[in-house]
């Protein structure tokens, strides 16, 4: 009882009273629209995840521009300035001719107290210390290109620093640091997601286009990994990295390590992408055409899937800044001078830092933002790469 | 509305029924002013295209249409007898009952029960068979497990299921297709309902099982002396077991009346086209061309004004059929077409009809 | 169901074998080897070093030998004699340090996954059939930010909220009068009284992701069309959710213990240095950090063991639970 559609003889098509009777509708711009754009609408209407992707691209915006932003670079000391309270910036001066803008922020005072005899800094509200936009400082090379020394704001008076967020117990700059620590904590999450994806897409799809003992060999190596707790084994594979490399050696070794745990989930969706896909028609189609396997899985396979491979690159990267900041939170990823935000917590580990200088969590805090904002987009991604699929 | 009033041997009356869905893209008036009614006893094949609205229908008696689903309109209802205690002979009207209300839930499963259209998955994969079929026993009888059992064993012989009583204790997915749905067809019949809506309960099983299913649902029809409403796209299974044919277009009723006149005489031209379609035995076959109805479903979003099979038809009337919803004509007695070309014969007061262009 | 039992054991034994070798390997990995570092160590203590206990040591762990016979030696000596080798920070048998810390472990990570499936699972029933309901948007905003933060910082505001509004430390798992107490009924009512603090912060993530996935499997088996069928026979509607939907949900959920507990052992590892509780995560990253290599190996391997058997009891829980698994 077929009721297929076949085309309308001459004597029935009326086209122009079909479209009198309703039948045209706006339907046509979605029947010609690419499958990126269609996912691009998809994703547009996901406002958490358009959030999400605004505060992704500031933050890595923010990364490839530290230099410029940062008042300072982040491992400059001042001993005499050991845990400073964050100054708060004001924009504008009281005058007698009325508020004109000239930031300032309010010096220190060093106060003692009686009891404890320990030395600490309040906010004296009658020192100013003048805030300048675009002032000249230490020269850097902007994306390792222009010489430059603008910085975006800091003290116009060399001797007197400021603080926006504070400082930790040598006296560093925690702005400067948490702006630093964005270039590797961001980074980290992307190369690392970078070199899970060679692994996991390699293996995951080895494992789903052939099958077989294969297949059961890789999905044992995956089950085992996944069943050993992360920490432990981060832990002691990362004890392991010598303690004299140079730091950007360290860097990439920490990448491996966390990819080398990481690829597993990426393996197992490439592999379930590929086992469904294998007994698709189009797929079929392409065989028989006699495509070799090469073409089969990169001109047929990998393009239908490769949405989802985004959204699930997007997803793992905020594990992969977790597991930094967790490593050199403890101690045993990156060390200083190389600053990540897992580093800056590294200053918050006990409770003594902590009581005294709550700013020292603020690295946390950037560390939940980058999360969030990643998982949301990635969310919203993974979403928009059904774009059929309602 | 024109309906059976007369007519006392009605169970179910279905009256200018309406059931929406409110989504966010807009309202589709799946069923839309739907009227009909279900004789005792009887058979009743409700036929259409996917999508017309069936389905719907047949949810729609029972109150489980899924959300954002809901009857905004109409009446349902049911002439319950005294053999069955939750009517008490009384009329109710079940499209006035609360969905999760009390009243409708004690009809369910016991008055009218239903069976649907996948049998794997509309039956839990977790509980075992005999779990599933005394369920509802317990919920409307006073029977205990043991007797509620040996009633499940019975009704799984019954149906046909070799060895039932170690079947009690399978699961569905250790089953083949056609015992799954005996199974359903099982639990349907647990409380000796008087209504078995069953929602296309044919395609999802080989044609070999699809046959001995249609003959076990006649078989029982006539055993227990239920009236069944058949949902199907299938117009050799309404010509198998049909009494009586609603044909459905587009959520409203374009045709109804008896098996031989809706297979003999249609009237609306879209019956026409529907019986064009069904191959012919001994036509050759480079005589014959079979015939598709043109064009295609239109978008629920954006339905035609006037007669909703108007873009499709080739009795299309401009200025008429886009103006105006056609008129609901009473041919005969049980006989009733929704079509602008029997208005006339309507206000002539001839009943005659006009013959079928085969 | 037995032969599904048997099956399952025999899978475990190459994947702790495996952990064994991992394990063994992260020892090796540090240059030189145990006993130069013992030396050095002994030697830094102003201590002479005997060179016949030198021998001993030597063939105790096959130093100068092959990789394999160390690893073989190794074995043998936990297989046979318990002897998981000396730690030389502790100057004592690592078996003597970690069992008790081990025991400690496990009573948290235990008690974390409890507390995440209390939490998680009737938050997940809300939240999937009042779907796009303020408590659900709600549920999944804070889903969200537990998911986004790590344990140790939860960790670190806890404590400094505790220091700051109520003056007292959360460290620790006993109080001080119970610290070195012989085990007995008040010494467990001490640890309960200690125990929340840790198991929340470690149960948050955990208890985020679970939320996540109860709704999305449940929302998924609430479309599906036995749910139709249990309304047909006139089941009341809460009946019916928790019989049949909630029922077929409990079962991915069940499964994912399989990939919660090691994350709730890596939280406890972590959320224990912090907070410096006496459990296994202290214990190793001094271990790791004085590449005390023997002690820390056998805390990762112990850990793994635990979290695999912790795997193979999901599995057979939800092989109990799900006829389709049991007569696969």
């Amino acid at each position: 009882m077929t009721m297929d559609v076949r085309t309308p003889s001459p004597t029935i098509a009326r086209p122009e009273e079909y479209e009198d009777r309703g039948f045209e509708h706006t339907e046509s711009s979605v029947s010609v629209a690419s499958q990126w754009q269609l996912m691009w609408w998809k994703f547009r209407k996901h406002k958490l995840a358009m959030a999400g992707g605004v505060v992704t691209i500031l933050l890595y915006l923010i990364a490839l521009s530290v230099e410029f932003l940062a008042p300072s670079s982040p491992g400059v000391i001042r001993a005499d300035y050991t845990w400073a309270p964050p100054q708060g910036l004001h924009l504008f001066r009281q005058t007698e001719s009325g508020r004109v803008f000239d930031p300032y922020v309010n010096g220190y005072k060093v106060e003692i107290d009686p009891v404890a005899l320990k030395r600490t800094f309040v906010i004296d509200e009658e020192k100013i210390v003048d805030i300048g936009f675009f002032i000249n400082g230490e020269p850097y090379k902007l994306l390792g290109l222009w010489e430059m020394d603008i910085h975006l704001l800091g003290s116009t008076d060399v001797d007197l620093p400021v603080y926006f967020l504070g400082a930790d117990r040598m006296g560093r700059d925690l702005l400067s640091s948490l702006i630093y620590g964005t270039r590797i904590s961001m980074s980290i999450g992307l190369v690392g997601v970078v070199l899970s994806f060679f692994l996991g897409i390699t293996l995951g799809g080895i494992s789903g286009f052939y099958g077989g003992a294969i297949d059961n060999l890789i999905q044992r190596v995956i089950e085992f990994i996944r069943s050993i707790p992360t920490i432990p084994l981060w832990m002691g594979l990362a004890a392991a990295v010598p303690t004299d490399w140079p730091p950007l050696r360290v860097y990439f070794a920490i990448t491996i390590i966390l990819s080398f745990i990481g690829w597993t989930g990426l393996a197992r969706v490439v592999r379930g992408r590929f086992l469904s896909l294998r007994t698709e028609d189009f797929v079929m189609a392409a065989r028989l055409d006699g495509a070799n396997e090469w073409t089969t899985i990169w001109r047929h396979m990998v393009p239908s899937f490769f949405s989802h491979i985004i959204a699930s690159l997007t997803l793992s990267i905020p594990g992969m800044i977790l597991a930094e900041t967790s490593l050199s939170f403890l101690g045993l990823g990156l060390r200083r001078p190389v600053v990540s935000w897992g580093v800056l917590l590294q200053e918050a580990q006990n409770i003594r830092s902590v009581a005294t200088a709550p700013w020292l969590l603020i690295p946390g805090l950037a560390v939940l933002v980058a999360v969030l904002a990643l998982n949301f987009l990635g969310d919203g991604l993974r979403d928009a790469a059904d774009p059929y699929n309602r | 509305m024109a309906s059976d009033a007369q007519n006392s041997n009605a169970l179910i009356e279905v009256k200018g029924l309406k059931t929406h869905f409110f989504l966010d893209e807009g309202t589709v008036q799946a069923v839309n002013g739907v009227s009909f009614s279900i004789d005792r006893h009887k058979t009743l094949c409700v036929v259409g295209e996917s999508g017309c609205g069936k389905s719907v229908t047949a949810r729609s008696i029972l109150q489980i249409v899924d959300h954002p689903g809901r009857i905004v309109e109409g009446q349902i209802l049911y002439h319950g007898d005294a053999a069955h205690n939750s009517a008490g002979g009384e009329v109710i009207d079940l499209a006035a009952l609360n969905p999760r209300g009390k009243e409708i839930r004690s009809i369910r499963g016991k008055d009218i029960s239903m069976i649907f259209q996948e049998p794997m998955t509309s039956l839990s994969p977790i509980h075992t068979v005999g779990n599933q079929i005394t369920e509802a026993i317990l919920l409307h009888t006073e029977m205990t497990q043991e007797e509620a059992d040996a009633r499940a064993v019975e009704l799984l012989r019954r149906v046909g299921i070799p060895k039932p009583e170690d079947r009690l204790k399978a699961y569905p997915f250790q089953l083949s297709g056609g015992m799954r749905q005996r199974v359903m067809i099982a639990m349907a019949l647990s409380c000796n309902p008087v209504l078995l809506i069953a929602d296309e309960p044919t395609t999802a099983v080989d044609v070999t099982t699809q046959a001995q299913i249609l003959e076990l649902l006649d078989e029982l029809k006539a055993e227990l002396g239920m009236a069944i409403l058949l949902i199907t796209h299938d117009l050799g299974v309404v010509a198998e077991t049909a009494d009586d044919v609603v044909v459905m277009y587009l959520g409203q009723v374009v045709e109804r009346g008896d098996v031989d006149s809706i297979f003999h005489a249609p009237q609306h031209p879209y019956t026409q086209a529907l019986m064009r379609s069904i191959p012919k035995l001994g036509v050759s076959r480079h005589l014959q061309r079979l015939d598709s109805i043109r064009g295609m479903v239109p978008d629920p979003y954006n339905r035609p004004n006037g007669c909703m099979f108007g873009p499709r038809c080739e009795h299309f009337m401009p200025g008429r059929c886009d103006a105006a919803d056609p008129p609901t004509i009473q041919l005969a007695t049980n006989r009733e077409v929704k079509c602008f070309l029997y208005e006339d014969e309507a206000n002539s007061g001839s009943s005659k009809f006009t013959p079928a262009e085969r | 169901m037995l032969q599904f039992l048997i099956r399952r054991i025999l899978y475990m034994i190459p994947t702790m074998i495996a952990v064994s070798i991992v394990a063994f390997i992260i020892i090796q990995l540090p240059p030189g080897d145990y006993l130069t570092t013992l030396v050095a160590s002994l030697a830094a203590q102003g201590e002479t070093v005997d060179p016949a206990r030198l021998d001993a040591l030597k063939d105790r762990y096959g130093l100068g030998q092959p990789v394999y016979v160390q690893y073989l030696k190794w074995m043998k000596g936990i297989l046979l004699e318990g002897d998981f080798g000396d730690s030389f920070g502790w100057n004592r048998p690592v078996s003597d340090l970690i069992w008790g810390r081990l025991a400690l472990t496990f009573v948290l990570s235990l008690a974390s996954l409890i507390f995440v499936w209390l939490v998680a699972f009737p938050i997940g029933i809300y939240s999937a059939v009042k779907q796009y309901s303020i408590g659900d948007y709600f549920a999944t905003f804070i889903g969200f930010l537990g998911l986004a933060t790590p344990d140790f910082l939860l960790a670190l505001i806890m404590m400094y909220i505790s220091f700051k509004f109520f003056n007292q430390s959360v460290g620790g798992l006993f109080s001080p009068e119970f610290q070195e107490a012989p085990w007995d009924w008040a010494r467990v009512v001490d640890l309960l009284g200690h125990l929340w603090v840790p198991v929340v912060i470690i149960g948050t993530s955990g208890t985020a992701s679970l939320i996540r996935i109860m709704r999305a499997n449940l929302l998924d088996e609430l479309r599906k069309p036995y749910v139709v069928t249990a309304r047909a026979k006139g089941l009341p509607e809460w009946k019916l959710l928790f019989k049949y939907p909630v029922r077929v949900a409990l079962n991915p959920f069940i499964s994912t213990v399989g990939w919660v507990l090691p994350t709730l052992v890596s939280g406890a590892a972590i959320v224990s240095i912090v907070l410096s509780l006496p459990t296994t995560g202290p214990l190793l990253i001094r271990a790791l950090l004085q590449q005390d290599m023997y002690l820390a190996a056998s805390f990762i391997m112990m850990l793994s063991i635990l979290t695999i058997i912790g795997t193979l009891v999901s599995d057979l829980l939800l092989a109990w639970l799900d006829p389709r698994i049991r007569y696969e």
